[in-house]
């Protein structure tokens, strides 16, 4: 049985269509990783699968459980679902231990001590044992999100969901995050991750997934999507992210030795 | 009055002095320090005539008399003050509580809720205080004698006031509840929260803490406002600041009470307004 199960997906917002039609599945222990332009729909795939956005038509299945089922208990799923932002989201009036401990009590019932024993080690999964009693405010952007990693984990997920968790971070910190994530990964966790880091695709994933316009243009092992892209749209899009110094003006439609006043 | 089109041609007409610099006989900040002490000038001009004038005897004799204040004393605190402060706490927290339940339901997805807190917050926001408080204390025991609001005089003013004040508070904590990203509620519910859970949890706490500064200032209207409670006919031992003042002017025919009980609220209000001060600097650096 399938992690995630996504069956004729479609979501749209008013007359706008973002998802037209996905079928995808996850299997246990897999890292599937999404890429695509921005607008093509990745980030609301990924909050189909946890019903953050209410798809339109089609079906999700985690774990066997039909979430599109409107008789579905949203609530036990998502306890078995972490999920990360790309604005980490983390609690800015609780200190980071009560950040971890806040749903392990509030929803999972465990007792103070054992939800503490929990998030400390938790915490020091991500390195950040010694930040238990900051503010997330007095982290930085690096820290909070690999805090907002160690909060998912705290509800013992099934799967990890990762919106961008990159994309708002300075350069510089990119890498710890990524490095959390890529010891998840080797310790088996299913992830599906949106991002836009093509070294981490090709490195982690064991399938990425390119979408464009709403619709799954091409999967596949990383070394296929990005050694030989099938797809037109895919190889543009690779070489714009991977080269984008040798993007042409003449493929954005710029005309350098046109005049300036035209 | 000059015809503006003539100006425009006069100025037209003149020849632009672009290439000569303007000469003036000040430079730009000696006439910046001329007009600032012109401004010191005035000022101590005026003051000093107002004080040359003033009939200061007179002045003390009404507004400062020590054996009048003291007539006031101990009653103007442990039953007048006391009461103005019972009044504002008793209003506030009626408000408060009322105004949480009517921000909750206009942010509610059910429909007649978000109706109902509309109305309710455009119909008190609209009225005078003191109609309000006629038609509690008044108004509403006329049309139901055999029932009436406990406390007396404090449950009147406590809903009078209190009905009114929610109106506002509604409408602040709405606003703070708003101010929480939404990210919040969807990193809560993420976590498997449910709706009522996160927002107890996660947004209320935030929402109350963006609005702290402006609910000290309702305090602060509030507590100007128990000054209306005299309409419910107080008695000796409800009496607050202004009815006090007010009663002792009556009997001392001396202005004195207004001064002391205007002191006396300026003893609650401006620790008040320092503390809002402060909360906000505190919650800007924290931004």
């Amino acid at each position: 049985m399938p992690a995630i199960e996504i069956r004729d997906l479609r979501k749209s917002f008013g007359r706008l269509e973002v998802l037209r039609g996905i079928d995808l599945s996850v299997e246990t222990g897999e890292v599937v990783c999404v890429i695509g332009p921005s607008g093509s729909g990745k980030s609301t795939l990924l909050r189909c699968v946890n019903l953050l956005e209410e798809p339109s038509s089609g079906s999700v299945h985690v774990d066997g459980v039909e979430v599109t089922d409107p008789d579905c208990d949203i609530d036990a799923v998502r306890r078995r679902i972490g999920m990360v932002f790309q604005q980490f989201n983390l609690f800015g009036h609780l200190r980071v231990r009560d950040n971890l401990t806040i749903a392990q009590r509030r929803v999972l019932h465990r007792s103070r001590a054992e939800a503490e024993r929990i998030a400390t080690e938790n915490l020091h999964r991500v390195g950040l044992a010694e930040k238990a009693d900051a503010y997330p405010a007095q982290l930085s952007g690096g820290q909070q999100q690999r805090v907002a990693i160690a909060r998912a984990l705290a509800m013992d997920p099934r799967l990890m969901l990762f919106d961008e968790p990159t994309s708002a971070l300075d350069p510089e910190l990119v890498g710890e995050v990524l490095a959390v994530m890529r010891s998840l990964a080797a310790e088996g966790m299913t992830m599906l991750v949106v991002t836009h880091e093509m070294s981490f695709a090709r490195e982690v994933a064991s399938r990425v997934v390119f979408m464009d316009g709403g619709t799954v243009v091409e999967s596949g092992p990383p070394e296929e999507v990005f050694g030989s892209p099938r797809e037109a749209r895919t190889r543009e899009f690779l070489h714009r992210v991977l080269e984008p110094t040798r993007v042409s003006e003449a493929e954005i439609g710029a005309h350098a030795s046109a005049p300036l006043a035209g | 009055m000059a015809d503006p089109e003539t100006l425009t041609t006069g100025a037209e007409a003149r020849p632009a002095p672009v290439l000569s610099p303007p000469r003036r006989r000040l430079g730009r900040r000696q006439r910046q320090r001329f007009w600032r002490l012109a401004g010191y000038l005035v000022f101590a001009a005026v003051l000093l005539t107002v004080v040359a004038a003033a009939d200061w005897g007179r002045l003390a004799d009404s507004f400062f008399r020590p054996d009048v204040a003291g007539e006031m004393f101990p009653e103007a605190i442990t039953v007048a003050l006391r009461n103005t402060i019972v009044y504002t706490l008793l209003a506030f927290a009626f408000g408060l509580a009322l105004g949480l339940v009517l921000a909750l339901m206009r942010l509610s997805s059910i429909g007649p809720y978000r109706w109902f807190a509309t109305g309710y917050i455009e119909l008190f926001r609209g009225l005078p205080s003191l109609l309000v408080l006629f038609m509690v204390g008044y108004g509403v025991p006329l049309a139901f004698p055999d029932r009436e609001i406990p406390g007396g005089v404090y449950g009147a003013v406590t809903v009078g006031l209190g009905a009114t004040a929610a109106a506002y508070m509604a409408e602040t904590i709405r606003a703070g509840i708003q101010a929480v990203p939404k990210g919040q509620l969807e990193a809560a519910r993420t976590l498997g929260m449910s709706h009522p859970r996160a927002m107890v949890s996660i947004v209320l706490p935030q929402a109350f803490r963006i609005v702290i500064p402006p609910l000290t200032n309702e305090i602060i209207l509030l507590t100007k406002d128990t000054s209306l409670a005299y309409v419910l006919g107080v008695t000796a031992t409800t009496i607050e600041l202004t009815k006090f003042a007010g009663d002792a002017l009556n009997t001392q025919v001396n202005p004195t009470p207004l001064v002391v009980a205007g002191l006396l609220y300026l003893a609650i209000t401006l620790p008040l307004s320092q503390l809002v001060r402060w909360l906000e600097r505190r919650s800007a650096k924290e931004r």
